[in-house]
């Protein structure tokens, strides 16, 4: 664990010096855009534009950055050939990998609480004043966090095994895939033969599930979310990641490097 | 500490290739080869010859198709005994947005080292492979030979029992490669053993209590350079000169050298050659053993190798 939390801050420090905190730049500039724009137009809904812009853009700068740099990681290392030291070194390869995967979280935590401390400031410059309803944004931001961690985790499985650029269209394919489950579960399993049946809710529970991390309609409205419903996002993120982490080390640690 | 510091057995590596990975290339072939504790181990051989894949599977890069070894008496997946051995690998290449001193620094985290022991190690290091000035620039900005440098640091940074170099000396001019050796060498003092890979063999006949030639994925020969050498037959070698006009018997034999003659034969034909040159009125100049270098041995082994290789594609076909 001591071993994967050195790989971490060095991923870390890779990602700062990779100048990936300069989405913050761009997001800032967007949210100052939106809050004027918004300002001009006031007729009550200034609130609910703002969040849903704020946490839309959140959402996709994090997507972005966690999938190239999530199927980078791995792979990046493997084509340059600094594993190969690296692993010379007394850590397992799991370690590597689950480093890997903690160092890009925490530089997506880094960067999403700075996104979010922007709109919480953007938002107070709109409305004046914030009141305690809308610590909701902040939850909305939590699970947009959850989401990303899955995201690299698939990010990380899919480039263990197959070439960066295929890693990165499963994973975003994965992702649009996720945010639909839902309506698979939801299809009229008695109308199907029992063959069909029993494979769409085996792949419906196999894939991903993003849709309940979107709580975007309830944070624009200012509506609280249910306790019950963070439990079990976050439960589900770390079963859900374990899993993947856990696949991808059992064919990462078999793997041949080049 | 007696015993061997490598034991590896019948350790073999085929890579599939081809359609469905149906056809297999064998890189390295039931090698079966100890190093001993403490020596200074050559590992030689031809472009493609298996060394980097041997090396890489002793460090668990790489697994093996058959076979196994231990390292320090432990099983090579036992990653818990890399804390006692350093590793440079081929050309290498570190992480570019960190500069000479961070990486090492980096990787001595792992050897559970106090912030200023790893300080003062990685300025040691440093100062050791000649980079003392640079240590504060990023590694994107660094020449190959440098890379190498780094490369070399960070293999003897944890004080490790066993140093495994492939290729060390590859992209240094000549006075990175005596430093290389000095370093060697001061290994071999301090009771550490060393196996390196190498092409300059004037480097392993120097350095090597032991090496070990391998040609096409097969260990062809372990040995003392000196004994090695001693496997072929050594010649004598004759020159002279003749006066004009005269033609020797042997003179189909014979190179010539300006004015002067040179032939070489084996020892025990040589009274009998000196003979004839005298019949024929030569004046000998000198007559010296001819010494088969390890080059010699390297390259009748490779040509011998050449030789089969040609042959069975023609069988095959
Ligand atoms: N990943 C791989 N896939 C297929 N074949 C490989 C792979 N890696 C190495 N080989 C083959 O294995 C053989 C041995 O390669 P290796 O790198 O061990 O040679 P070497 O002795 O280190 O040569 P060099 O002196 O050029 O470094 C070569 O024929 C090479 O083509
Ligand atoms: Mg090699």
């Amino acid at each position: 664990m001591r071993r994967a939390g050195i790989v971490a801050l060095n991923t870390f420090r890779e990602a700062v010096r990779d100048r990936v905190l300069y989405s913050l730049v761009f997001f800032a500039l967007l949210m100052m855009v939106a809050a004027i724009v918004v300002g001009q137009i006031s007729i009550g809904i200034e609130e609910s534009v703002i969040v849903s812009l704020g946490l839309s853009a959140i959402s996709v700068i994090g997507l972005l950055i966690s999938i190239f740099l999530g199927v980078a990681l791995v792979s990046k290392e493997m084509e340059k050939r600094t594993l190969f030291a690296l692993l010379a070194k007394p850590v397992r390869r799991w370690e590597f990998l689950l480093g890997k995967f903690g160092g890009l979280v925490l530089t997506l935590a880094v960067n999403t609480a700075a996104m979010a401390l922007g709109l919480l400031l953007v938002m107070l410059y709109v409305k004046h004043t914030l009141e305690r309803s809308d610590a909701v944004v902040l939850v909305a931001v939590y699970f947009i966090l959850l989401k990303l961690a899955l995201i690299v985790a698939l990010a990380l499985l899919f480039s263990c095994y197959t070439t960066p650029l295929l890693a990165i269209l499963f994973t975003a394919g994965l992702y649009i895939v996720g945010l639909y489950v839902q309506e698979l579960r939801n299809l009229p399993v008695d109308v199907m033969n029992p063959g069909t049946a029993a494979f769409t809710k085996w792949l419906s529970y196999l894939l991903p599930n993003f849709e309940n991390f979107n709580v975007m309609a309830l944070a624009a409205h200012g509506r609280a979310v249910p306790g019950a419903l963070i439990l079990q996002n976050t439960l589900y993120a770390v079963i859900y990641c374990s899993m993947v982490l856990t696949a991808a080390s059992v064919v990462f640690s078999r793997r041949n490097l080049k | 500490m007696p015993g061997s510091a490598i034991e590896i057995e019948n350790l073999t590596k085929e890579y599939p290739f081809g359609f469905l990975h149906l056809r297999k290339k064998t890189s390295l072939e039931g090698l079966n080869m100890q190093v001993e504790t403490g020596e200074v181990f050559g590992f030689i051989g031809p472009n493609g010859a298996g060394k980097s894949t041997t090396i890489k599977l002793l460090m668990g890069l790489i697994f093996p198709t058959a076979g196994n070894a231990r390292i320090l008496g432990k099983p090579i997946s036992d990653v818990e005994m890399h804390r006692d051995i350093g590793y440079l690998p081929e050309q290498p290449y570190f992480y570019d947005y960190l500069t000479a001193a961070e990486v090492l620094d980096y990787f001595a985290r792992f050897h559970d080292l106090t912030a200023a022991d790893r300080k003062e190690r990685v300025q040691r290091m440093l100062k050791k492979v000649g980079l003392e000035t640079a240590g504060k620039i990023q590694l994107r900005k660094y020449s190959k030979g440098m890379l190498q440098r780094v490369g070399l640091a960070q293999a003897i940074l944890h004080d490790p029992k066993l140093v495994i170099l492939d290729e060390p000396m590859s992209g240094l001019d000549p006075v990175g490669r005596r430093e290389v050796r000095d370093i060697i060498l001061e290994l071999k003092r301090d009771g550490k053993t060393v196996m390196f890979s190498t092409h300059i063999l004037s480097d392993a006949e120097v350095l090597c209590d032991r090496v070990g030639v391998i040609v096409g994925g097969k260990l062809r020969g372990v040995g003392a350079p000196g004994q090695m050498v001693d496997m072929k037959t050594q010649g004598m070698e004759i020159v002279f000169e003749l006066p004009a006009g005269s033609n020797a018997p042997l003179l189909s034999k014979v190179t010539k050298m300006g004015e002067r003659y040179r032939l070489q034969v084996p020892e025990e034909e040589l009274y009998a050659a000196i003979e004839q040159l005298r019949g024929a009125g030569a004046r000998i100049h000198s007559v010296t053993q001819v010494k088969a270098t390890l080059e010699e041995f390297f390259m009748n082994l490779v040509e011998a190798d050449r030789a089969q290789a040609a042959a069975v594609e023609v069988n095959g076909k």
